[in-house]
């Protein structure tokens, strides 16, 4: 790897109570490049996620941003790095409009008022960016988009910060084969502007046409880490299943490394 | 989201929409306060004809001043509301904060220091119902419910159950209650700058946009980074707040501290008028006009039922069918979801 990593974490453990759901989990994401991250249901994806970021506290394990070690504590840590994550139900308020939305928690203000026109002009320019030509008016409430529409607008939020690490937890799970086509194509334009961009997702179709990289859970531990180039759909639908592969893998039968 | 780009589209529309102006002065009103407003003036117009007393000046200030007070915790409701959140507190608290304050006025006799102690007992309330349910995770409504039940008792208490004091001849409790400026009286001026520094706050501000979120989906909220205890508590301190002021109201208006009369059932008075201004119960939708306007509406109800005479238990049981009818069409309108139904 001559890259280095823009986010890369070591050894992560992280326990809900008795449970230990992540163990020793390692995973690198590399600037221009989707890397995506599959894995069984309940297998620790999402919770991965939330780790990295800071909604929940992990119990070991280190971060780094840009080579730089770093202790995110909670969203706002996480936004400082420029870490953005679209969850996977989104999180969006319903009875906000885009433009609400987008700026939640964040909002511009000049004094003690909301600044709506800088606002407004912002996330038209951000949504040109993507090339959303979709959404009708910028100030319609989000109740009223449709799932693509909503999965465009929770991206364009991510992408509004000048975030340099965008995180999608199932941004296609719900959609049809065109919105999917479209996200997955808003997926590949965010890569290509440099930006880090990590996919989660069972569709190992999506996986193979929008990735660069692929990492494989397997129930709370990184299974492999590999160029989607140098393996194929049988190999990881294995990894995935049992964690090994042939060489490649976990390589004890309980999950731990060899 | 209907077909993939296709290669003619011309550039993408203009984002924002000029919409007609008159569709906008409309979006301004919003269809909701129109359609309220329009009843107020029907409303009027029917007990107008049967008693044309009704239209003296004298008796529109009646019910300015009688719907002031119900109205500025109105106008914290709907905050408390919007935010997700309901307070059935605030009437014990009017309650406690009037025997208070009087109690206060009269051994120090100082108005000054009377109206302190009340607005800092309504701080305190607001605290504490606040506390409970952020930190105590209880649910507001049962959070507030006891509240309201020790409010009332503890008011009751400190009070024997009487009125207490007499502020009757302290000038500046003589003010408050009769006092006006540019002819309007005081009470109503407490309303009308209550309910726009609130107005302003929710519409223009950081603040209320993150008061709607939270409504709307706190976990989009907490997701965003807006730290969501401290609006909880906040806002029902806010809530607090004001129903010193309306107990320091009361007091004024009465002469005396009452621990109960004057403030029992605003509680229920200031969640009806919430709901049929179009404040959701759950929370992130709905705004100040429409509380006001509905305040209005329930003034003038209660007058004209006075006015023409009917009896005083039947103003309760309108008040009750009110509640429901006003959730009932805000439902139906909302295209709400039937009970269980997933979106
Ligand atoms: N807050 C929590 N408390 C307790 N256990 C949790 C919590 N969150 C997740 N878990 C557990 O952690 C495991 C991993 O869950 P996670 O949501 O990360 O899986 P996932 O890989 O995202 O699955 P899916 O593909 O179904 O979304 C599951 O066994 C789940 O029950
Ligand atoms: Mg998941």
């Amino acid at each position: 790897m001559t890259a280095t990593p823009i986010l890369e974490l070591r050894g992560i453990d992280k326990s809900f109570g008795p449970v230990q759901v992540l163990h020793d989990v390692a995973f690198s994401v590399y600037p221009g490049e989707v890397t995506a991250l599959v894995g069984d249901n309940g297998a620790g994806k999402s919770t991965l996620v939330k780790c990295i970021g800071g909604i929940h506290p992990i119990d070991a394990g280190e971060y780094f941003i840009e080579g730089e070690p770093v202790h995110v504590h909670s969203p706002r840590d996480a936004a400082g790095y420029g870490v953005e994550i679209v969850y996977q139900d989104l999180a969006l308020c319903d009875n906000l409009d885009i433009v609400q939305n987008m700026f939640l928690g964040r909002e511009r203000k000049s004094g003690l008022v909301l600044d709506e026109a800088t606002m407004e002009e912002m996330a038209a320019k951000t949504l040109d960016g993507l090339s959303v030509r979709t959404v009708q008016s910028i100030r319609q409430l989000v109740s009223s988009l449709s799932g693509g529409q909503r999965q465009t607008v929770a991206i364009a939020k991510a992408v509004l910060w000048n975030s340099k690490i965008v995180i999608l937890d199932e941004p296609t799970a719900a959609l049809g084969v065109a919105q999917t086509a479209q996200v997955l194509e808003l997926v590949r334009r965010l890569a290509d502007n440099g930006l880090a961009v990590v996919l989660i997702s069972h569709n190992m179709n999506d996986v193979f046409a929008v990735s660069d990289r692929i990492a494989a859970l397997y129930l709370g531990r990184m299974a492999a880490q590999l160029k989607t180039s140098d393996i194929t759909h049988a190999q990881i639908v294995e990894l995935i299943t049992s964690g090994r592969s042939g060489d490649l893998g976990l390589q004890n039968g309980n999950g731990a490394k060899a | 989201m209907t077909t993939t780009e296709s290669p003619a589209a011309p550039s993408r529309p203009d984002p924002v929409l000029r919409p007609h102006p008159l569709r906008r002065t409309l979006d301004v009103i919003g269809v909701q306060n129109l359609s309220l407003i329009i009843a107020l003036i029907a409303l009027c117009a029917v007990i107008g004809s049967q008693n044309t007393n009704f239209f003296l000046v004298s008796n529109i200030k009646t019910i300015g001043t009688t719907v002031s007070i119900v109205g500025i915790i109105a106008v914290v409701q709907t905050v408390v509301m919007l935010l997700g959140g309901l307070d059935i507190s605030v009437g014990s608290a009017a309650g406690l904060t009037s025997v208070a304050s009087a109690m206060v006025f009269t051994s120090a006799s100082s108005a000054a220091l009377g109206i302190l102690v009340g607005l800092l007992v309504g701080i305190g309330v607001g605290l504490l119902n606040g506390m409970v349910i952020v930190y105590g995770r209880v649910n507001a409504v049962i959070a507030t419910l006891a509240t309201y039940a020790a409010l009332r008792g503890l008011a009751n208490l400190i009070s024997n159950g009487r009125a207490q004091g007499y502020t009757g001849t302290d000038s500046t409790f003589i003010f408050l209650a009769q006092g006006s400026v540019l002819g309007i009286p005081i009470l109503i001026w407490v309303l009308i700058v209550v309910a726009l520094l609130v107005h302003l706050m929710l519409r223009y501000t950081d603040i209320g946009r993150n008061i709607y979120a939270t409504g709307g989906n706190p976990t989009a909220a907490r997701l965003a980074g807006i730290n969501l205890n401290r609006y909880v508590i906040g806002c029902y301190i806010l809530a607090g707040f004001v129903a010193a002021i309306a107990g320091i109201l009361l007091t004024a208006r009465t002469g005396s501290g009452q621990p109960t009369s004057g403030s029992q059932g605003l509680e229920l008075q200031s969640i009806t008028a919430a709901a049929l201004g179009g404040v959701a119960l759950q929370g992130g939708k709905g705004g100040i006009t429409g509380t006001v306007i509905a305040v209005l509406m329930l003034g003038v109800l209660q007058n004209g039922l006075t006015i023409l005479n009917v009896n005083s238990f039947w103003q309760d049981i309108a008040q009750g069918a009110l509640l429901v009818v006003a959730v009932v069409i805000q439902q139906r309108r909302g295209k709400l979801r039937a009970y269980g139904l997933p979106r």
